[in-house]
């Protein structure tokens, strides 16, 4: 089917001629995933079905003290310099952003009036601009209103480089906010931005109020006292806070929606551990609901068996995976190490990285580690399904991979190591500590000795490794080794920034200081190429096409070695109601959590 | 005496300087980050980090930092937390109270069963009783707090299912209500620090009295008729604190810096998790003032356990 008649069926849906349920099952039969056909409906503005959660409570309040465990507690509450997803599950409780991201990575308004598309006029045509219309009679904790003064506001804010935000990635191609009357705003952006709902959305889109931060900009940021006194829109209304501790809010009676929030106050307690925390909710039920369950699966469900909570899993673009060196790390070229203008002397070979790729055992590593907390892939980029390839078949053979080496000359020595050229198949790999990785190496480790390949295997601790220390060897950046593995996150529906980590300008070398995202330092004209049509392409379909287009040529040419997609876990109780993301903070709709009976 | 103590604290003033220079060059030398999560996370790009590493002065040389902190801490300014930007006072005050009553109250529970169950073992030595105690205080010493407290929850949180294991300092509850909510929370953290510390403390108190309840001045005592109870709480007690009290005061200023382990367990706020949390987030300011405060500590507790010995043993003289 070409993109003629797909427009012409979505028109038919539109006008009422074709089912929303006939197109989708056309579009399944011409080899579409089904969110992939409900998201070109979504696009062509076509209202998206009902999600599956209902809120039941009628009034607002009566449900009592709703308890949070996070094993580390917030340990600030101005969303603008949240360091992690800690600060920002503690933020949101009391600041909302315009809109959020539900679990299939669509958006849903939160302080918005509508979701602004291309066919109501809000996004425009160039994708240049956007045009957010906000909710009216929303008021600030403290009786103000709130308005598109505040809106603009946050722009600037956060985009000021003095006041030194972490938000500040999601604003810098926001050229101007210009207020159009009190409840509009319109953003501009330097080029055509097909993801356009970054600013002022989910994570990064909180908004503060402008009449407690405006004398507070620039270098001034820290002496607010609201940064630790939050005055916001959200369902809960702050009460006390202890950094990294406990945080404490009470229901806001004037919140903007009706019948909520459902609960009198919310406490968030931080600090233990991930097991204790899964106890406190799955066994004793003393709290309601445990954030990043990063526990192994076969705890988890022995303490779901206590019947007082469930895990809830909600699928993420989180990937483990494997990473190979194109650079050579053990010689230094011009005094660097890992140079760009090196070439790694085995790796470069496509038989050894394809052998590599069939040595990993991914279900077993599933079926033996991970259980349902990271799902065997072949993709890099596995969600939202949108973007998610159709093929996801891996191998893993330890013939094929012998085959696949003696074809290309690897002949085995003496001690069973293969070499060629004088040049032997051994391999330095690298991970941070951290007992599931450890499984994993070993058994990525066994499966080439079989085929020949010898791992020495190395795990540094985790604040080393993921640190930006100019002055360490062991940092992922820097990638000193041959292997390494560790875990990549999405924190957004969109692959924009994910996607990234192999572009050619991106490379972490000793002039960027090593903070460039490409570790692997593999360049790719074709990738380039495509990254930057996929970055102004504001057809979605097209779009997507060339995100799914990406993962292949890293797939195709052996880059990564996607192991896991790992799916954002919580364990709530079985009482609770609260709809869940993984694109998103999972309190991003608090104001929707009840108690059943 | 005055004198003496002038002397004391001239010479604590070098050696707490010594630890500051030591705390903050070991800090300066370990690998880490305080911004390390955003290093991770691909929609931050880098100058984020590299602008707040220069923004808090991180990337200056070790050696003007270190000035720079000196001089703050000299006009009473601690500086701020990294994670929280707090300052680092207000971050240590809200965790005291916390912690002195926890802790505190385990050192009290502490002492209140090694002094009588070491001095009543010590008074009959290898009786039913002093086997017991000294089995008793073998085991209590030989757990870990780490495998007694998992040992606690697991039997009066989750089999039980008695007490709370989560520990919650603010309880939005007044009253009597209050008082019990605090005290169900309480018991488990106080009760692993309490017994062992306690196990410990009596094996000490016990061979300190048996030292000296043999002694020719204990004898004298008992002939000129005194009643037991005097001989041994005024005669024999008096004398044998003298190394417990040492143990105790060098112990105490660890009631500042909280149990570390036994605050994780249980999730108390007090300094230790404070501590922690710092480390584990590399935020120095937090951890130089937690350690430097506690190294004061030390070196004032010494001090006082030495003007102690003169008012338990009045031949000891200060000069």
């Amino acid at each position: 089917m070409d993109e003629h008649g797909l427009r012409n069926l979505i028109g038919k849906v539109k006008s009422g001629r074709l089912s929303r349920r006939r197109f989708l099952e056309m579009m399944v039969g011409a080899g579409l995933t089904v969110p992939m056909a409900g998201h070109l409906l979504l696009n062509a503005g076509v209202a998206n079905a009902q999600p599956a959660f209902t809120y039941k409570p009628t009034k607002r309040g009566g449900g009592g003290v709703v308890k949070l465990l996070m094993w580390q507690g917030p340990t600030l509450l101005n969303p603008h310099f949240a360091v992690g997803t800690k600060d920002q599950y503690g933020c949101r409780v009391f600041y909302e952003p315009l809109a959020g991201w539900d679990a299939n990575g669509n958006l849903v308004p939160i302080l918005a009036a509508a979701i602004p598309t291309v066919e109501n006029g809000g996004v425009a045509k160039d994708g240049k601009s956007v045009v957010w219309k906000l909710k009216k009679g929303v008021n600030w904790h403290d009786g103000k209103p709130f308005t598109a003064d505040d809106v603009v506001f946050n722009v600037e804010y956060a985009s000021d480089p003095a006041t030194a935000t972490t938000t500040i990635g999601a604003y810098r191609d926001v050229v101007k906010a210009t207020k159009i009357d009190s409840h509009t705003v319109r953003l501009e952006f330097k080029e055509p931005t097909p993801f356009w709902a970054d600013p002022l959305v989910g994570t990064v889109g909180m908004i503060i109020p402008k009449h407690l931060f405006d004398a507070y900009r620039g270098s001034k940021s820290r002496d607010a006292p609201t940064n630790h006194k939050p005055v916001g829109t959200g369902p809960y209304r702050f009460v006390d806070f202890k950094p990294g501790d406990m945080l404490r809010g009470e229901a806001n009676p004037n919140y903007h929606e009706a019948n909520r929030p459902h609960f009198d106050a919310i406490e968030l307690k931080g600090g233990g551990d991930a097991v204790s925390a899964a106890r406190a909710v799955l066994q004793t039920g003393e709290f309601d609901y445990a954030w990043n369950m990063q526990v192994e699966d076969e705890i988890l469900k022995r303490l779901e068996a206590g019947g007082k909570g469930r895990i809830s899993i909600a699928p993420g673009g989180s990937v483990e995976f494997l990473q190979f060196q194109t650079t050579d790390p053990w010689t230094e070229v011009d005094g660097e190490r890992a140079s760009i203008k090196s070439r790694h002397p085995t790796l470069t070979d496509f038989a050894v990285r394809d052998a590599i790729n069939l040595l990993v055992d991914r279900q077993s590593i599933q079926d033996h580690i991970y259980g349902r907390t990271g799902v065997a892939t072949r993709n890099f980029l596995n969600n939202p399904q949108r973007f998610r390839s159709p093929n996801n078949a891996f191998e893993f053979s330890v013939e094929k991979a012998n085959r696949v080496l003696d074809a290309a000359g690897w002949k085995r020595g003496p001690d069973g190591v293969r070499a060629r050229d004088g040049r032997k198949l051994k391999f330095v790999f690298q991970t941070s500590i951290n007992a599931p990785r450890q499984k994993c190496q070993q058994i990525i480790k066994q499966a080439c000795q079989k085929a020949g390949i010898e791992i020495e295997l190395k795990s540094i601790t985790a604040s080393v490794y993921f640190s930006s220390d100019v002055a360490n060897p062991d940092t992922f950046r820097k990638f000193f080794a041959d292997l390494q593995m560790y875990n990549t996150t999405m924190p957004r529906p969109d692959p924009g920034l994910f996607m990234n980590q192999f572009v050619s300008w991106e490379v972490s070398t000793k002039e960027n200081k090593w903070s460039g995202t490409n570790n692997t330092r593999w360049r790719s004209d074709e990738y380039d190429r495509t990254y930057k049509a996929a970055q102004v392409e504001m057809d979605p379909v097209k779009r997507a096409a060339l995100f799914i287009r990406l993962n292949e040529i890293l797939i195709e040419n052996r880059v990564v070695v996607p192991i896991s997609n790992r799916p954002v876990v919580a364990a709530l109780s079985n009482r609770l109601r609260a709809p869940m993301t993984g694109w998103d903070n999972d309190v991003f709709l608090l104001k929707d959590w009840y108690r059943e009976g | 005496m005055g004198q003496y103590l002038v002397r004391r604290l001239l010479i604590a003033i070098p050696s707490l300087v010594g630890i500051s220079v030591i705390l903050f060059a070991v800090l300066a030398l370990a690998p880490g980050d305080p911004f390390e999560e955003l290093a991770t996370n691909p929609n931050v790009p880098a100058e984020v980090r590299e602008n707040l590493r220069a923004k808090f002065g991180l990337d200056d040389p070790v050696a003007v930092r270190y000035v720079r902190w000196f001089g703050a801490m000299l006009q009473g300014d601690w500086g701020f937390s990294f994670a929280s930007r707090v300052d680092v006072d207000t971050l240590i005050l809200q965790r005291l109270p916390t912690t002195l009553a926890v802790i505190g109250l385990s050192q009290v529970l502490a002492l209140s069963i090694a002094i009588p169950v070491g001095v009543f073992a010590a008074t009959r030595p290898y009786s039913i009783f002093d086997q017991l105690a000294n089995t008793l205080a073998f085991v209590g010493f030989s757990l870990p707090t780490f495998f007694t407290g998992i040992l606690f929850i697991l039997v009066f949180s989750i089999t039980l299912d008695w007490l709370p294991f989560v520990y919650r300092a603010d309880i939005a509850e007044t009253g009597w209500r209050w008082w019990w909510v605090h005290f169900q929370q309480s018991i488990m953290p106080i009760a692993v620090l309490g017994l062992f510390q306690g196990a410990s403390w009596t094996r000490y108190v016990r061979s300190a009295v048996l030292d000296v309840i043999r002694l020719d001045y204990v004898t004298t005592a008992r002939a000129k008729g005194l009643s037991e109870r005097a001989v041994v709480v005024k005669h024999a007690l008096r004398n044998a604190l003298i190394p417990v009290v040492t143990l105790v005061a060098l112990q105490l200023p660890t009631v500042f810096g909280g149990a570390i382990v036994t605050e994780q367990i249980f999730r108390v706020p007090g300094i230790g998790s404070l501590l922690i949390s710092a480390i584990l987030a590399n935020d120095t300011p937090v951890i130089m003032a937690v350690t430097f405060v506690f190294s004061c500590l030390v070196i004032a507790f010494n001090l006082v356990a030495d003007i102690l010995y003169g008012w338990l043993d009045p031949r000891i003289a200060y000069r």
